[in-house]
């Protein structure tokens, strides 16, 4: 079975990751711009960070078989240095047309301040104009109210809800996103988040339109394999395999691929873009392949 | 067209994109280079192939010297790729110091050497002394070096590089003693013709152009 993991943070993990999701049937994965850890000071961080998805991360996954994609955005935690959100925004159309970026995102409330809102609704804008779909980080704190009014904002700024993927959903948000028919992405992370097993009464109460699951894994304790584990475990407690295959793998790429920047054979059918396809030996399309050492055992070669 | 430049291998993208770049207004060097830079710090992975490998065809080149110098330092090997294979421009345009480092990276990241435009006629004592260390470095640890690596260091064999030369004659694979063989050939060095000599079947298969250096590395890389 495929997997697609639309929400990842990959800078923050390490190969060890890479290795265990390509194992576990990740073929691709999204990695939204967001918020290091602690709070960006100068803009150039944010410059060299969007160049890092497009460019370093992206060789990097691909040297594990990974597809990687990513999302370009102000996050909302960030917005609240408003002379810094200034410079930022100027700097999000150099990147968000690139190859490869595959929503506006991810946007959205923190703690619904004024300068959250109004970066918010610029970059609402920004993805209208290039016609991309947004990805909307919902609040963690007071989540219900943040994400009726993420949409509402939406809906004010002209988006079509089939355009947008609202993600960290719970069971109290989810019946209002999807009847007002938006994406409904829910976030499985120990703790704080959603967790699999409430994931699977999700899927069974509501079933599978628009519904997809992601990992969220980044710099906390969390899980880069949650959508292959959620998957099996919906399996085990009676999910049909189609509905399994729609919710972690055909609604992310059905929602982020309205971007024409996402396509299945970019994982299954790899073209030969790079020119290293022409050299003998070495792994043609997806860059070197480091050698695998072998995890058990105290010897290090 | 400029030697050693070449894009029939070239995809539709990457033949778009240097198009483009190409029509960059050139008039203006310090506009020009403004407008190169900025396109190559947010590049993407696949624009800054286009863009490295595109360095042989801009205007002003001993002022990209740095740039192709930051792409050799890059992790992406793709990236590395771009500039130091099928590029005329470092051989062109690098001062030693910066070839040096592009040969040494390449070995280290495995690339195809017999790749390198203008390997042989860059070639220089310093990059044999810094060859031959790596290999000592290598062997030291149980690991295996590319055999293209001694294309490098043939012209510059003399008493103490020729040691190497012995050690693969004596324990080396046959791919191995075949570089030994082919970096012999380069040099004026007597006592390399001697040890040869001293094995009749190779000294045999090189005169009869049995392998060359192409074929030394597609070997190396099938194996």
């Amino acid at each position: 079975m495929l997997f697609i993991d639309p929400h990842v943070h990959m800078v923050s993990r390490t190969t060890d990751d890479y290795e265990a999701m390509a194992a576990a049937g990740v073929v691709a994965i999204i990695e939204p711009s967001f918020w290091q850890g602690q709070p960006r000071t100068e803009a150039g961080t944010f410059k060299d960070y969007f160049s890092s998805l497009i460019g370093w991360e992206r060789f990097r996954a691909s040297q594990f078989g990974i597809k990687h994609y990513c999302t370009i955005g102000l996050n909302s935690k960030e917005a609240n240095n408003e002379a810094l959100a200034e410079q930022v925004i100027e700097l999000l159309p150099l990147f968000a047309t690139k190859e490869g970026v595959v929503a506006i995102g991810e946007i959205g409330y923190d703690d619904q301040t004024k300068a959250e809102d109004k970066y918010f609704r610029i970059q609402l804008e920004l993805a209208k104009e290039l016609n991309l779909p947004v990805q909307i980080h919902t609040p963690h704190r007071d989540k219900k109210r943040g994400t009726t009014r993420s949409m509402d904002v939406c809906i004010e700024h002209g988006l079509k809800p089939s355009m947008v993927i609202i993600d960290h959903n719970n069971e109290e948000t989810v019946r209002e996103v999807l009847d007002r028919g938006f994406w409904s992405a829910f976030t499985i992370y120990p703790k704080t988040k959603m967790g699999n097993e409430r994931m699977v009464e999700v899927v069974k109460r509501f079933g599978h339109e628009r519904i997809m699951v992601d990992s969220s894994a980044d710099w906390g304790v969390s899980d880069p394999l949650a959508v292959p584990k959620t998957a099996n475990l919906m399996l085990q407690r009676g999910i049909s395999p189609e509905s399994v295959r729609l919710t972690c793998y055909q609604n992310a790429l059905t929602a982020y691929g309205q971007s024409g920047q996402m396509k299945e054979s970019d994982w299954l059918n790899p073209q030969g873009v790079d020119q290293t396809q022409l050299f003998s030996g070495n792994s043609v399309l997806r860059g070197q392949n480091p050698l695998v050492q072998k995890k058990e055992g105290g010897i290090i070669e | 067209m400029k030697q050693g430049y070449s894009p029939a291998d070239y995809t539709a993208v990457q033949a778009a994109r240097t198009f483009l770049a190409l029509h960059i207004p050139q008039h203006d060097t310090e506009r020009f280079l403004n407008v190169l830079n900025t396109l190559f710090s947010t590049g993407e992975v696949t624009e800054l192939v286009a863009l490295y490998a595109a360095l042989p065809l801009f205007p002003h080149p001993e002022l990209l010297k740095e740039r192709a110098a930051e792409g050799i330092r890059t992790s992406m090997t793709v990236v590395f790729d771009a500039v130091a294979l099928n590029n005329p421009y470092p051989a062109d345009f690098l001062e030693n110091d910066a070839w040096n480092q592009m040969v040494l990276k390449a070995v280290f990241l495995e690339r195809p050497l017999y790749k390198i435009y203008g390997l042989d006629k860059r070639a220089n004592k310093e990059l044999a002394k810094m060859l031959s260390d790596f290999a000592h470095e290598r062997w030291a640890a149980s690991r295996y070096v590319t055999p293209e690596l001694w294309r490098s260091v043939g012209p510059f064999l003399d008493e103490r590089l020729i040691r190497d030369i012995e050690y693969i004659l004596e324990r080396g694979s046959d791919l191995e003693k075949q570089a030994a063989a082919l970096a012999v050939k380069s040099s004026n060095f007597l006592k390399g013709r001697e040890l040869l000599f001293s094995i009749p079947e190779l000294k045999a298969s090189i005169e009869n152009n049995e392998f060359d250096w192409h074929t030394v590395a597609q070997k190396w890389s099938e194996r």
